[in-house]
């Protein structure tokens, strides 16, 4: 049978405040065990929050970046769990008042575009990281985690594939990026996905039973759970068995899922008003000062560079993706003015090396500005490209200036044509069966010459040049 | 009317264990609760907005200044118990 599938995605960001969202205490990741940490953010009894206004500002800034309205009156809740990561025994979040609600995000995947609702954004804070105790087997709590804020973005259930979940989770990521409100870094769990998904046949309207996988933190574990999750509904339907309501975890090692819990013992939150905190409201005027602030976003800068600058429709989506690369393309065509190729060398090498060194494009080991430089050098006639390659190489391990390198290691390029003469006439002497060949009809001769050529000159000598003089020589 | 059962599994969320007795003692103290609470039901409140305060106040802030965290030995004397670095439980990994 055929199945259609629905996904739904909860996306958590941490915003990149300075202090946590109810107390002083530092956001800054990887501190030594509970040394960002006060009364307040342990949870202990008498200790009142106090709303942090930048997270307020973030939220409705990512609000306003994904088309949502924004609530002129908001409050906030406490969500009633018990479990040691959570010292107060709630979490501080928002249950039916949440600062933004009903925006959208267009996705393109391959040939199609697609605009999947945002449900509503709201502000909460994290939980603290539980660590196995590995000399006492027991569990280690350390909070300084616990309190930093967070949005956590709820989208409408329109995606139908992995593909959809993922491209949509990156179009996010990339916006958030943009307007600056939280790093993203997945690897630190700064952005989190929980997928919702059931499948029903084609045709019916009636929706499945949805499972929900939690905090996932790559996009690859994010396509594998679905592809996971999605097969095994089917299997359970098909050998006649009824999907679950339940919770699940996905194992990344494992490349499987597993159950967590079912909706009969699920959490019963219990949410009520939030006593220590005091409403929000936000004037026009406040919200309107943030509108016109907003950085131009991934959208606008991948429509200007299709229009404006002429790169493919393909090449421009995947540059603006990141605020990152996007910020490292413009400051590489400010230096060198190519931008035809800067695009290519961010295509072809660059998002090669961020992937092969696991780095972001900000943390890439060689500047902007070096790039430029080096597609200057070959605008120039000074190296041929594949010299270039080499330097860039050479960039890609030492992150040293390319003018330096071209330099040290001699590679400036031969356009002299009487020294590249005296190379082709001692090569083409030395081949005379080439010379046959190639009056023969066989192309290959010709390159086989070049290449000859190129090979005695160390890669040094200029292509365009070498080529004329072989022809010259052949067409005699 | 508060039920037993609702007893017992608003003492399964907060992972209390209670004895029968116990059972049998919250219930009747809830109800009492309960019943107090709802005399607010008998109040008038027509013309009066739904809300969920009973201050007229609103965007309490902070900004976003970095203050200094608490002392760690200090936090951790409320531990029950505590390996010096972090709050140290029973295994809650299975």
């Amino acid at each position: 049978m055929e199945y259609e599938v629905i996904i739904g995605l909860e996306v958590h960001a941490e915003l990149s405040t300075k202090t946590k969202i109810y107390c002083g205490c530092s956001t800054e990741f990887g501190g030594d065990p509970n040394t960002h940490c006060c009364p307040v953010c342990t949870g202990m009894p008498g200790a009142l929050p106090v709303l942090n206004e930048k997270v307020v500002e973030y939220a409705v800034r990512a609000g306003l970046a994904t088309g949502c309205e924004i609530a002129r009156e908001s409050k906030q809740d406490r969500k009633n769990y018990f479990y040691p990561d959570t010292p107060r025994a709630y979490q501080i979040s928002q249950y039916d008042l949440p600062l933004c609600e009903h925006g959208h995000v267009d996705i393109n995947v391959g040939e199609m575009s697609k605009t999947i609702g945002i449900t509503r954004i709201h502000i909460e804070d994290d939980a603290g990281k539980l660590v196995h105790d590995g000399y006492t087997g027991g569990t280690l709590v350390d909070l300084n985690r616990a309190g930093v804020p967070l949005i956590e973005i709820v989208s409408e259930p329109d995606m139908r594939s992995a593909e959809e979940a993922v491209a949509y989770v990156e179009k996010l990521k990339g916006i958030l990026e943009y307007i600056g409100v939280s790093d993203c870094k997945m690897q630190e769990g700064s952005l989190r996905a929980d997928v919702n998904l059931s499948i029903r046949p084609v045709g019916q309207e009636k929706f499945g039973t949805r499972t929900e996988t939690k905090n996932l933190n790559s996009f690859r574990s994010i396509a594998r759970c679905i592809e996971f999750e999605i097969a095994r509904q089917k299997e359970v339907l098909e050998s006649g068995g009824v999907v679950l309501q339940e919770t699940r975890r996905w194992d990344d090692e494992a490349g499987e899922g597993y159950a967590m819990r079912t909706k009969e013992e699920a959490n019963d939150y219990r949410y009520f008003p939030e006593p220590d905190l005091m409403p929000i409201r936000l004037s026009e005027e406040y919200i309107q000062n943030i509108k016109d602030t907003l950085p131009e976003l991934p959208e606008s800068r991948r429509a200007r560079y299709i229009s404006e600058i002429g790169l493919p429709e393909y090449d421009a989506g995947i540059i603006t993706s990141s605020k990152h690369l996007s910020d490292f393309f413009e400051a590489a065509v400010a230096v060198c003015g190519n931008a035809k190729s800067v695009s290519n060398w961010i295509m072809t090498d660059i998002i090669r090396i961020a992937k092969d060194k696991g780095v972001e494009y900000n943390e890439l080991p060689f500047t902007a500005e070096n790039l430029a430089k080096l597609i200057m050098l070959i605008d120039k006639g000074t190296i041929s490209s594949a010299i270039a390659k080499k330097v860039f190489e050479e960039m890609v391990e030492t992150g040293e200036n390319p003018e330096k390198i071209v330099e040290a290691k001699g590679l400036v390029q031969i356009s002299d044509e009487g020294a590249i003469k005296e190379v082709v006439d001692r090569i083409v002497a030395a081949n005379p069966q080439s010379i046959a060949d190639y009056k023969a009809g066989k192309d290959r001769a010709l390159g086989f010459l070049v290449g000859q050529c190129m090979k005695e000159m160390k890669g040094k000598g200029n292509p365009q040049i070498l080529n004329k003089l072989i022809l010259e020589h052949l067409n005699k | 009317m508060i039920s037993k059962e609702e007893i017992k599994h608003i003492a399964e969320l907060s992972m209390l264990n209670l004895s029968e007795e116990e059972i049998q003692k919250y219930t009747v103290n809830m109800q009492d609760i309960v019943e107090f609470a709802n005399k607010v039901n008998s109040l008038d409140t027509e013309g009066i907005t739904e809300s969920a305060f009973a201050l007229d106040t609103f965007n309490v802030f902070r900004k976003d200044e970095v203050r200094e965290s608490f002392d760690r030995e200090e936090l951790l004397k409320n531990a029950p118990s505590s390996n010096g670095e972090a709050y140290s439980l029973p295994s809650m990994m299975n």
